[in-house]
């Protein structure tokens, strides 16, 4: 029994780092840009939802209908006025460096306004509420994550697949060039693939800040779980991202079995496991 | 292009000057107090690791995050080398530099089949993999850490003043000979090899030059030397836990932040960006978490607005250049 608790325990969790990991995943496959404030971004979009519950008093969930937009919009200003000015060479430094600055801005910012304490988001009844499965209990909250990962992946292959967005994007990740040629604008697409990424940051921290405490250094080691999911995962598509993003949070539950302090680490070797043994990762493009 | 890049006719002044220059810093304890001396020899452990931080990402387009586990591994190895084997902390030091480079040539190989960017989170990844194991193992004293012994202490001198002396000479020597060497390095055959791998990776290649095996040598021989470094630094603090160890903030941020306003890609540029950040910090530093917001925006403005940095700029500007490292070609025809 318990090894069916682990298993399911890790499942829920990997909804979460796919929430974590769909952004990166989609801004990488777009522009081959890695954010590196990717997880302070998400702490950053816990604490906006902190300050809108605080004066509207929705639940964490209605009020991801107000921090979506200014997430969003932060990510296509973000994109439009810094991130495309570092881009355009085969030069990776340049943009990867102006994300690591705003990391460290965004947590320096964080600590001055909110102090170190940490806090976390209240979802009501949701947060102790749990579905019995036979004997097993499984919590609303981390079951409805899962289910809010794998309704994002699905929306997300959809757009990239069957709209003409979606094939905006398509054709300026094979060649900026050429899209621009027959009409499309690098630029604003870049803007509007960063905004998308944004909004899978603001929806990913209410579900962080409602099943965990945050604080203003919580960004990084979200952005080492996103990052491990994308790459376990494979490069290049958003079902990979979540098989990626399940098999970690299978990797660290199974972890935390051995030891509690195995957790995290189980999942990194996990992830250099996969990079030795198949190093495209589990599900990667067709060449 | 076509400054005088044969070092023959500046050679002998510059080998005057920089020898006048490091006696100077090497006498340091004549005119210098305790603090003045902690001072310089932050400076030159700071510069060491933005040298060799400058070779990595500016050079061999190895953008690492994760030189704090190099670091960690130095210091470790320094304390747990003389509490539990008894050697002298020079053997110690020897020790750490050797499990560096061989941790570095483990995660190498994974990391190298990471994508451009991904490296650089990919070698965060394996430095908190390491920075996890040693927070695991009890007899490094968890997340408390470990205070180094008086006993070994007094192996270097038994006086405090000769000891901080040796210290600071060593801290000093780090840092010219990483300077020199780098230089040295950079026009050689191997460096010819990497500034290529800096120009145009695709170029280097279509060249004959193996990549991965320079950058895999590169990163190797930078983790031996950042251990070292490390050493000497702990060997000063006397403590060491997981956290100042395996200071993300301390070993990597403000590196990189020195090097990207300084210069990057050129060697000066982490003489200026030390400089810099030294300045900044005089300042700045009672401000707390704004000092790291400045410095995090400079360093943005500078590769928005000037990619190469205060020497990058001044170099454009005027020609500057104290450590070159440019060659004319051979038998160049004069039109």
């Amino acid at each position: 029994m318990n090894v069916i608790d682990t298993l399911i325990g890790g499942l829920l969790l990997g909804g979460l780092y796919t929430l974590f990991a769909i952004g990166l995943s989609l801004i990488f496959g777009v522009m081959r840009l890695v954010n590196i404030a990717h997880g302070d971004f998400i702490v950053l979009a816990a604490y906006i939802a902190y300050l809108v519950i605080g004066a509207t008093g929705l639940h964490p969930l209605v009020a991801l209908l107000v921090v979506i937009p200014i997430m969003a919009v932060i990510g296509y200003l973000l994109q439009k006025w810094v991130l495309n000015r570092t881009m355009g060479d085969d030069d990776v430094l340049p943009p990867l460096l102006v994300t690591f600055g705003l990391a460290v801005i965004i947590q320096n910012a964080l600590l001055a306004a909110f102090t170190s304490n940490s806090m976390r988001l209240s979802a009501g009844s949701l947060q102790t509420s749990s579905l019995p499965l036979g004997s097993i209990q499984i919590g609303l909250l981390p079951l409805f994550t899962l289910l809010m990962a794998v309704v994002l992946v699905i929306v997300l292959e959809f757009i990239f697949a069957r709209t003409r967005i979606g094939r905006a994007f398509r054709a300026t990740s094979d060649d900026p060039q050429i899209a621009s040629a027959i009409g499309v604008r690098a630029d604003h697409i870049y803007a509007l693939a960063m905004a998308i990424s944004f909004a899978t940051i603001a929806i990913a921290s209410v579900f962080l800040a409602m099943r965990s405490n945050f604080d203003p250094y919580s960004g990084p080691a979200r952005l080492i779980y996103g990052f491990e999911a994308v790459i376990i995962g494979g490069l290049g598509s958003f079902y990979g991202t979540l098989a990626g993003g399940l098999v970690l949070g299978l990797a660290q539950s199974f972890g935390a079995q051995i030891s509690p302090n195995m957790q995290i680490l189980s999942g990194h070797l996990v992830f250099f496991i996969i990079l030795a043994l198949r190093p495209r990762g589990l599900f990667p493009k067709a060449p | 292009m076509s400054e005088p890049s044969h070092p023959s006719s500046d050679w002998r002044r510059f080998i005057a000057i920089s020898a006048l220059l490091v006696i100077g810093l090497a006498a340091a304890p004549l005119w210098a107090d305790r603090a003045g001396l902690r001072l310089l020899g932050e400076m030159y452990s700071l510069l060491t690791l933005a040298l060799l931080w400058n070779l990595l990402a500016g050079y061999a387009g190895l953008l690492s995050v994760g030189q704090q586990a190099f670091v960690g591994i130095g210091g470790y190895t320094l304390f747990s080398a003389t509490i539990f084997l008894g050697v002298s902390p020079y053997v110690a030091i020897l020790l750490g530099i050797v499990l560096a480079a061989l941790a570095a040539a483990l995660f190498a190989p994974l990391l190298f089949r990471l994508e451009g960017a991904y490296f650089a989170i990919g070698s965060w990844v394996a430095a908190e993999t390491i920075y996890l194991v040693f927070t695991m193992i009890p007899q490094l004293g968890g997340g408390a850490g470990m205070s180094l012994p008086a006993a070994v202490v007094r192996g270097i001198a038994e006086d405090r003043s000769t000891r901080e002396f040796i210290i600071y000479w060593l801290l000093l020597a780090a840092g010219t000979g990483t300077l020199f060497g780098a230089y040295a390095l950079l026009r050689s055959k191997v460096g010819l090899a990497l500034t290529a791998l800096r120009d145009n990776p695709t170029a280097a290649a279509s060249l004959g030059i193996d990549i991965w095996r320079a950058k895999f040598w590169t990163y190797v021989g930078v983790a031996a030397a950042v251990s070292a470094v490390s050493s000497l630094i702990f060997l000063q603090k006397l403590r060491i836990s997981p956290a100042s160890g395996f200071s993300l903030n301390d070993w990597t941020v403000t590196i990189i932040f020195i090097v990207v306003i300084g210069g990057i890609g050129r060697l000066e540029g982490a003489i200026v960006g030390t400089a810099v950040y030294f300045l900044l910090r005089e300042f700045l530093a009672n401000l707390g978490p704004v000092y790291m917001i400045v410095l995090g925006t400079i360093a943005i403005i500078t590769m928005i607005f000037a990619r190469r940095g205060i020497w990058g700029f001044l170099e454009a500007r005027f020609g500057w250049s104290l450590l070159p490292t440019t060659r004319l070609p051979p038998h160049e025809d004069k039109i």
